[in-house]
């Protein structure tokens, strides 16, 4: 796997936002093509921040490479058009006024004609099975077909690198299996960042964890899951035991 | 105070239409240019956050409570010209989703609340820099100059106001407006103790075309209301004698009557081609208004 | 929240809905310059005025008891006016306030109705209006209920904390709607990153709209149907 070139590499990356906080500290990192990387790490840790700079959306101090292009400014399209990035909160990433608009923004913005945009739009809701909420109003919906939605206006831009911010949250057990199988059946190298270690030991092929703005550890999915207790059971049972410490 | 359909008279309605309709366009596209391009969802969200702000009262005593109008607050915090296109977008979403405020009346509304009540609330801090006194008297400003300018354009539309209502709204609107000094003083400290450093000092950037027209506004608000509560009569018979409303519908119908009459024979179909032109030069008066400003500002 | 109501309407589906927006937007214009440009309304006109709303109405199968129902939040407004009117012996001019601001009302309701705002906007656009102003109206829109939601929330909060004098309250009100600014302004960097994320360089491609001869023939009828209502002599 070393001797492929990476299609994400970071190195040194160091950011500060406006109000002073060191949200990124010197993060090191790699994803090759064809892996699934799990990025672990508390709230507040970092993460977020991390993959806002992985297309450019936000710039700090060091390196970051995207297919062997320096993430700067005349990059940029590019750069985005390989990467899609599924953001953690989906009321951001739904703007338009209709679900199928919305998925066809970014086929629309990449040059598709009208009718291909939408064709293509269709397509990627068909995917996430959510082809029904075609003429829905975003904001009509669900928390967890929100997220759906986000990914499909994703996918419908064909992107080469999938990162994906905290794409469980508000999803059901079943829609979280249905994901699950969704992006191991995409070939896309992924960076998953998320709080749920089964799903992340479904998925991944590897983990890293962050602290402080910080690469702290680095292994199998399993390996970390074990190290950083981030298994919510255990949670559960502390939780429980300080209950009845009160 | 949102004037609805069918309260002003044809040259009042269309007269203000007529300047404000191209003026917001003109607004936009140089806001458009000055703005980055983060600044369209910004102005929108505003704009759902002025709804929104809506929604939380402050209370006044005796059991009453009032809320936040905005356009201070806007014009403050995101400069006069994109608060003109927020407030102008509100506007537009009250008037047609909400029904506050007519469609034909939207180029009154947002003369009054967009245009003047944004550029009276700008004015103070633009002169006095970020300072409470400067939030305070924004804010009053804001409120009486749209209030007073749609109540000028009420009386001079022949809408009957009796003195006493005149008197107790005057005081009313007195006391919305230092409860919307205090208000957007208030918040602006508030967000000022949340983002220190947020509300700049004001740009020194065009200053006297901004104060001359902004001047000009208030002062017509002013001279306005006080001529219309000293002369409530006055003001009709002069609305009356000057006869504006009959006089503009000649206008409009003449250039036409001797040509439609070789047409048509019946004084319907006269009239009817008359309202048909009166729409169509509405509609090219506005285009050939905002084509002129475009290609004046792109030479 | 109430504007729900407008928007599941306006994506239902009869004749109106599937009009082109351009179209119904300029009738609707003629309609109301017709009403608000005639003189000393009686009523037997503002009787035929009533009738292409009540044909509204039953084209777009709109729910027309809520409908009247709406328009008539400017009621209160006219009713004053129209108080001032009949005290200054002007009865004729209550009655035509009355009417016209009621009918107008209605009439913007049936556009609206049959009409999503976002086709809406595209409409205006297509005649004329800025783009910028059309998105910054639909972004509003948009996130009107999130905000909303959000306001509530800080509602609840600073009610929760009113326990104190009004002094207090107000404060706590002030430091709410200042909350409120700034998660605001937070979302809309949010958003703005997200377009930026897919793909926006600040212009984006709108979906075409088109006339077809049934909306030319509807823009015919119903301009000359609001010139034949101001005109008919009765
Ligand atoms: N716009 C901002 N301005 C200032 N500080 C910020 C901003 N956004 C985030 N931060 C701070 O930067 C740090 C990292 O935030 P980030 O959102 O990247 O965390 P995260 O790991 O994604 O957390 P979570 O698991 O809660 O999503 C936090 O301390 C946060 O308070
Ligand atoms: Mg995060």
């Amino acid at each position: 796997m070393s001797e492929r070139k990476p299609v994400i590499e970071v190195r040194g990356l160091r950011f500060r936002y406006a109000d002073g906080t060191m949200a990124l500290d010197g993060v090191d990192f790699r994803l090759y093509a064809g892996e699934t990387v799990a990025l672990f790490g508390r709230n507040g840790s970092g993460k977020t921040t991390f993959v806002h700079h992985l297309n450019g959306l936000l710039r700090g101090e060091g390196e970051v490479t995207v297919c062997g292009l320096p993430v700067k400014k005349e990059n940029l399209p590019t750069v985005r058009r390989k990467i899609g990035l599924v953001f953690q909160d989906s009321d951001e990433q739904l703007f338009m006024p209709t679900v199928l608009e919305d998925v066809a923004f970014g086929p629309l913005n990449l040059g598709f004609g009208a009718a291909e945009a939408i064709e293509v739009a269709r397509a990627a809701l068909r995917e996430v099975g959510l082809e029904s909420l075609a003429n829905k109003a975003p904001y009509h919906l669900s928390a967890g077909e929100k997220k759906r939605v986000a990914l499909a206006g994703i996918l419908a831009m064909q992107p080469e690198i999938l990162v994906l911010d905290e794409p469980t949250t508000f999803l059901d057990p079943p829609s979280q299996s249905q994901l699950a199988s969704l992006l191991r059946s995409l070939p896309q190298a992924k960076l998953i960042v998320t709080h749920d270690a089964n799903f992340a030991l479904a998925l991944a092929t590897r983990a890293v964890f962050f602290e402080k703005g910080k690469i702290v550890a680095e292994g199998s999915v399993e390996e970390i899951v074990e190290r950083f207790q981030w298994i919510p059971r255990t949670l559960r049972e502390r939780e429980f035991t300080t209950h009845q410490a009160e | 105070m949102h004037i609805p359909d069918g309260f002003l008279s044809t040259p009042v309605w269309l007269g203000l239409d007529v300047v404000s309709l191209p003026a917001v366009g003109y607004v936009a596209r140089r806001a458009r240019r000055e703005l980055e391009e983060t600044r369209i969802p910004l102005l929108g969200v505003m704009g759902a956050f002025v709804f929104a702000a809506q929604m939380i009262n402050f209370p006044v005593g005796a059991g009453t409570s009032g809320h936040l109008v905005g356009s201070a607050l806007l014009a403050i915090t995101l400069g006069p010209g994109a608060a003109a296109v927020v407030m102008t977008a509100i506007l537009g979403i009250q008037a047609f989703v909400f029904q506050d405020g007519g469609v034909l009346a939207l180029g009154a509304n947002v003369f009054n609340m967009a245009f003047a009540g944004v550029l009276a609330g700008y004015l103070p801090y633009h002169f006095w820099g970020p300072r409470r006194l400067a939030f305070i008297a924004g804010g009053a400003l804001s409120v009486l100059a749209g209030a007073a300018l749609a109540i000028v354009e009420l009386l001079v539309s022949g809408v009957p106001v009796p003195r006493p209502a005149l008197l107790v709204s005057s005081g009313i609107f007195a006391v919305t407006a230092l409860l919307e000094g205090l208000i957007t003083a208030a918040v602006l400290e508030g967000i000022e103790k949340l983002n220190p450093g947020f509300i700049r000092k004001p740009e020194k950037t065009r200053p006297r075309a901004l104060a001359v027209v902004g001047l000009t506004a208030v002062l017509l608000a002013a001279v306005g209301v006080l001529f219309a509560s000293a002369y409530p009569d006055g003001l009709e018979s002069l609305a009356e004698s000057i006869g504006i409303a009959d006089r503009a519908r000649t206008l409009f119908a003449t250039p036409l009557m001797d040509y439609e009459a070789q047409f048509f024979g019946s004084p319907w179909m006269q009239k009817a081609a008359a309202g048909l032109a009166g729409l169509a030069l509405i509609y090219g008066v506005c285009l050939m208004i905002g084509r002129y400003v475009r290609r004046q500002r792109r030479a | 929240m109430h504007h729900v109501v407008i928007e599941r309407w306006s994506r239902g589906s009869s004749v109106l809905h599937s009009r082109d927006a351009r179209i119904k937007l300029l009738v609707t214009l003629g309609y109301l310059i017709a009403l608000a440009t005639t003189p000393g309304l009686t009523l037997a006109r503002a009787a035929l005025y009533a009738v292409p709303i009540a044909a509204g109405i039953q084209l777009g199968r709109l729910p027309a008891g809520a409908l009247l129902a709406r328009a008539a939040v400017v009621l209160p407004f006219s009713a004053t006016f129209a108080l001032f009117s009949v005290i200054a012996g002007d009865t004729a001019r209550a009655v035509s306030l009355v009417v016209k601001s009621y009918l107008s009302a209605a009439a913007v309701l049936v556009l609206v109705g049959t009409t999503p705002l976002p086709k809406l906007l595209r409409g205006m656009e297509l005649l004329g209006a800025p783009r910028m102003l059309t998105l910054v109206v639909q972004f509003l829109f948009r996130y009107l209920f999130v905000i909303s939601e959000h306001a509530q929330h800080m509602r609840l909060a600073a009610l929760c904390r009113g326990s104190g004098g009004a002094r207090l309250r107000f404060r706590a009100a002030a430091g709410a709607v200042a909350v409120l600014f700034a998660r605001s302004f937070g979302r809309a960097e949010g958003i703005h990153r997200a377009m930026l994320a897919r793909g926006f360089s600040g212009e984006t491609p709108a979906l075409p709209m088109v006339i077809d001869a049934v909306d030319v023939l509807f823009l015919i009828v119903g301009l000359a149907a609001a010139l034949a209502l101001r005109v008919i002599p009765l």
